[in-house]
């Protein structure tokens, strides 16, 4: 896993109080680790502050998954 | 009009976690004020307070883990953790679980705090001012929200009745009572969960009452001697925090499922003041009307008053509520015992009409009017008998409680025993 996959990993592990072992690439923010609508816009400000990147609410919408959100990171941090 | 009764309590307060170990350290006059170590008081002039004992959760002391998950405690002020741990003791101690639609509807709940999450807004501020509008969390105005108590409570137990809160000070947990009790007399719900929280233990809020010349400034160095009411050397109040929550109940529905009754809800009297922003009416006029009408509407004589739980903070006013009761009792202040509990667990605003209900309730169910701590050299003579430094065992059947906030706003609850 890459440097920003772990980092990522760890930020939806302390926020959304959940086993590591659930938080896989293709996990679903509100349909795999319980997070609601509220839960998901704060994670985004979290990757947001860890990245230093600035995520617009239309970008936002389409992170779904930890996938996603790892995407998105690299591609802003390439 | 329907009658309510008392069918469970919940606590956290400054001498533990629980109803009872409450009550009993409160009888043993133990006393929670503690000089503030958790941040710096070195340029506050108010240093002491009294603090919730935190531990594992065993020997009384209040394991925040025990009563919601740590990534939902995140989001919330302390006042919200304290509220949903009170309410959850309280339903327990009911029995009450309501899992059918019928049930679910007609259970409501009205908890009130009297600033809610006052450091949550002190650190969402610097958040705004140092790192902009984007880095405020989702979470920062459900987490501070006053209503959200009663919200939290209602999601976690499936109580969908009325749904409110109240705000009035240091009047809150009286009021809150009060008016949830009325919500059952008048056929809104036939049980409610009702009372008061607060978590005010923080730089700005000791700031702020300071400045307001309401706080303890004269005992930093001797803590345990700062709440002091009635006495000569009071110079203030003593903040607390926790929260207090009783289930209310219909009394044929309590009957009707075998539930323990604690005692009954007779009497509620509102009254305002219309003097000052933060003292009472010298004449004692706001709070001698809202007792009159609490008995009032009990219709009970102010003779047949056993115990009070009095307001009496530390502070001047202290006289004033003092001279108002024995306007109010006249020849029989004799038989009445009278005390200020916050001399043991400090004022805990908007949750201390709620704790001081409950020690109400208590009084009755033991039979015995707990102490008024540091009651060394009264400051006036009454022939009221104020409980000073221990617990007195006599007959109560009947209690009235006391709450008074800031903007004027009185409530007295009558409490009394239920023979079935």
């Amino acid at each position: 896993m890459s440097d920003i996959a772990e980092r990522v990993k760890k930020i939806v592990i302390d926020h959304l109080g959940v086993d590591a072992d659930k938080v896989v690439e293709g996990a679903s923010f509100i349909d795999d680790l319980g997070a609601d609508s509220l839960d998901t816009v704060e994670l985004v400000m979290a990757f947001e502050e860890e990245f230093g990147v600035e995520i617009p609410d239309d970008a936002a919408d389409s992170i779904l998954t930890v996938g996603d959100a790892v995407k998105f990171i690299e591609k802003a941090q390439a | 009009m329907r009658r309510v009764v008392i069918t469970g309590t919940g606590m956290v307060s400054p001498l533990g976690c629980g109803t009872e170990v409450s009550w009993q350290r409160l009888l043993a006059s133990q006393n929670a004020a503690r000089l503030v170590t958790e941040f710096e008081v070195e340029d506050l002039p108010a240093k002491v307070a009294c603090r919730i004992p935190t531990g594992d959760g065993s020997d009384g002391t209040f394991n925040p883990d025990d009563w919601m998950e740590p990534k939902e405690q995140r989001k919330v002020d302390p006042f919200i953790i304290y509220g949903m741990a009170a309410a959850d003791m309280a339903l327990n101690d009911a029995g009450w679980h309501p899992e059918t639609d019928e049930d679910q509807i007609a259970t409501g709940v009205l908890i009130g705090s009297g600033i809610g999450g006052l450091e949550g807004i002190v650190e969402a501020g610097y958040t705004l001012r140092d790192k902009g509008p984007r880095r405020i969390s989702p979470f920062f105005i459900p987490g501070r929200l006053i209503n959200l108590v009663s919200g939290q409570v209602s999601i976690r137990h499936k109580l969908r009745g009325p749904n409110h809160a109240v705000v009035t000070a240091c009047s809150t947990g009286a009021h809150a009572i009060g008016d949830a009790a009325r919500l059952i007399m008048l056929g809104d719900a036939d049980v409610m969960v009702a009372g008061g929280t607060e978590s005010p233990i923080c730089r700005i809020s000791l700031a702020g009452f300071a400045a307001c010349k309401a706080l303890s400034t004269q005992h930093n160095d001797d803590p345990q001697k700062a709440s002091r009411p009635y006495d000569r050397d009071r110079d203030g109040f003593v903040m607390g925090e926790g929260a207090g929550i009783v289930v209310l109940e219909e009394l044929e529905h309590a009957k009707a499922r075998g539930a323990k009754i604690y005692a009954e809800i007779v009497g509620y009297g509102l009254s305002g003041d219309a003097f000052h922003i933060t003292a009472p009416s010298e004449d004692g006029d706001g709070a001698y009307r809202c007792m009159t009408s609490a008995l009032k509407r009990a219709g009970i004589s102010a003779s047949d008053v056993d115990y009070i739980n009095a307001h009496g903070t530390s502070t001047m006013a202290d006289t004033i509520e003092l001279g108002a009761v024995e306007r109010l009792v006249g020849n029989a202040a004799s038989k009445i015992s009278m005390s200020s509990t916050k001399s043991a667990i400090g004022h805990l605003l908007g949750a201390a009409g709620a704790v001081e209900a409950i020690f109400s309730t208590l009084a009755i169910r033991d039979n015995i009017a707990p102490p008024t701590l540091n009651l060394d050299n009264p400051d006036v003579e009454t022939a009221i008998d104020l409980v000073p430094h221990k617990a007195r065992k006599r007959e109560i059947n009947v209690a009235l409680s006391n709450s008074f906030g800031f903007g004027g706003t009185n409530a007295s609850l009558v409490l009394r025993r239920y023979d079935a």
